[in-house]
């Protein structure tokens, strides 16, 4: 085996039984379009983890999603998901802004949105859907319609949506992808307190691994539809990244921040993960 | 206060089983139509309404051709339009507006030559007009279980998957992910628009008949952001326009140029945009952004 997997992976002595795991990722290939777009993936998630997926453009965060949420039947390998269920959080959804769909209707569809009959008015029903707005500091937009709320909002929204049915795991795609700075470190604090507080796992993908460094238990690395996945430090490193890229690369650190170069600085360099903006 | 009435409400009005017909097979489809057109509005198929109204003037002009209720024929075809353009639309929305434009345009080619007959080889006079533009003062009585039946099918279609439908259209994905079969429901959705589409066809005609599915939805939309009770604003506002339409249509048989009274379908589309003109003139209520309302 050629990836830096075996060495890396969490299956230490804290982890014997797998069937705690609330993801499995089990040697996952994937194709669109007669391309294959992941080869070999494979990684566990643990209860309460929080684990960012990253990689730039194209190295098949949102396929390898997709094939986790069933969205898409994997070429090869398995993926497995424990019994309490994934929530999942879309990037953005498109709703016309005149559209009579409330912020609260949507969070209620995230417990019940599969099952049949008009709901009659329910207290207990309200009271979740209450709780679930104020979990995500949205109780003040509960009763806007979705087509009007901002990116940020939206995505709190959709947060609370995926997490009122609790389950196991969430995941993210790309959910700071159109945030600004402010926004951003909302999100990234919202999610770890959820994660910490109701032991659930998170999934985040990104391209940009900088904002999620401070609450990342492990990481999950893609470059060219190849996978490396331990704890953030063990994987971010200039010898397991140029494998992966299979070329060379060198991890700098700047002030608490990950740069990924490429280049052995003789030519050309060429930043592969942008920096943080310098203020913080 | 009674020389008023009589000066809004025509005499006989409340007398003649014509009218009495009108009124019941009008509301049954107005409020069928509000609420169906609900989620023709929100999932964004106004156009494949648009095409199963039009492909359900095959049907109806070929009803008139073997001499069954036009309602058959409407329902009928409409149905089987909603089958063919799930069957050959593929997801993509591209797709959908293909597959619908291709059933369009056969559909309305074989009923213009079905209009054709039914004008050249029949003894019905003014079938095209009926087809085409309604004519809610002759539906036969006959009809009413039918109207019943088909309405009460397409209410419980969106009824029953009323949060499916809704989280749907929000993102389907969304849908899938929470176990929504995300390709039944939205054929099922199709099929209650085809009934829908056929029922109005029937009051205001094929031509208008989206009128009263898309128009009272789209005005309603815009009084509350609660799905449910744009469902029932919805049907209220078609009632409204129909039973109007109805009252101004029976009031126009003493009006000029013809004093022959004017179509019932006119009044009821004019109405239907006269409220939606209404509710856009008035400023966005409840819903909107926070702090605004």
């Amino acid at each position: 085996m050629t990836m830096p997997r075996t060495a890396l992976s969490p299956d230490g002595p804290d982890s014997q039984d797998s069937r705690e795991d609330v993801l499995t990722v089990d040697g996952v290939s994937a194709r669109l379009g007669g391309r294959e777009v992941l080869h070999d993936v494979r990684f566990t998630i643990r209860p309460g983890e929080f684990v960012g997926l990253i990689g730039s453009n194209g190295a098949g965060k949102t396929t390898l999603l997709r094939v986790i949420l069933g969205l898409l039947p994997p070429a090869a390998g398995k993926v497995r998901v424990s019994e309490g269920g994934v929530g999942y959080v879309p990037q953005k959804i498109q709703l016309d802004p005149d559209m009579p769909l409330r912020a609260r209707d949507l969070v209620g569809l995230g417990l019940d949105g599969q099952r049949l009959g008009i709901p009659l008015p329910s207290r207990s029903r309200r009271k979740l859907v209450d709780e679930m707005l104020r979990a995500v500091d949205a109780e003040h937009i509960g009763d806007a319609r979705v087509g009007n709320l901002s990116g940020g909002e939206q995505q709190r929204i959709l947060i609370a949506h995926a997490l009122i049915s609790r389950p196991g795991l969430l995941l993210l795609d790309e959910p700071l992808a159109n945030l600004d700075i402010a926004s951003e470190q909302e999100v990234v604090a919202l999610l770890a307190r959820i994660a910490r507080e109701q032991r659930i796992a998170v999934l985040i993908s990104a391209h940009e691994m900088n904002p999620l460094l401070p609450v990342m238990d492990r990481i999950v690395y893609l470059a060219a539809g190849r996978a490396a996945s331990g704890p953030t430090d063990e994987v971010v490193r200039g010898e397991v990244l140029s494998e992966l890229y299979g070329h060379h690369v060198d991890v700098i650190h700047v002030h608490g921040r990950v740069l990924v170069v490429a280049g052995r600085g003789d030519g050309l360099d060429i930043p592969l993960v942008p920096a943080a903006p310098a203020a913080s | 206060m009674n020389r008023v009435l009589t000066a809004i409400v025509e005499p006989g009005f409340f007398s003649s089983a014509p009218v009495h017909v009108a009124l019941l097979v009008g509301g049954m489809v107005a409020v069928v139509s509000g609420i169906i057109g609900t989620f023709t509005v929100m999932r964004g198929q106004s156009y494949a309404g648009h095409a199963l109204a039009d492909i359900s003037v095959t049907g109806g002009s070929g009803s008139f051709l073997i001499g069954i209720s036009p309602l058959w024929g409407f329902a009928g075809t409409s149905v089987a339009a909603a089958g063919i353009m799930d069957l050959i639309g593929v997801r993509r929305p591209r797709g959908r507006d293909l597959a619908t434009g291709i059933v369009r345009g056969a559909g309305l080619g074989l009923g213009a030559l079905f209009l054709y007959w039914d004008t050249t080889h029949t003894s019905t006079t003014g079938a095209t007009v009926t087809i085409l533009f309604g004519s809610m003062f002759t539906i036969d009585s006959s009809v009413i279980p039918v109207v019943a039946a088909f309405g009460l099918a397409a209410v419980g279609i969106v009824a029953a998957l009323y949060r499916p439908l809704l989280l749907s259209s929000a993102s389907s994905d969304l849908a899938v992910v929470r176990g929504v079969r995300v390709r039944t429901t939205g054929a099922l959705c199709l099929v209650a628009i085809a009934l829908a589409v056929s029922l109005s066809a029937l009051t205001i005609g094929a031509i208008l008949s989206t009128a009263l599915l898309v128009g009272p939805a789209a005005t309603a939309l815009r009084l509350t952001a609660r799905p449910a009770l744009v469902m029932i604003w919805s049907a209220l506002i078609g009632l409204a326009a129909t039973w109007l339409g109805i009252l101004l249509a029976f009031d126009s048989y003493y009006w000029p140029p013809a004093r022959q009274g004017w179509p019932v379908s006119f009044f009821v589309v004019a109405l239907i945009l006269i409220f939606y003109l209404l509710a856009q003139a008035r400023p966005a209520g409840r819903g909107g952004k926070p702090g605004r309302g």
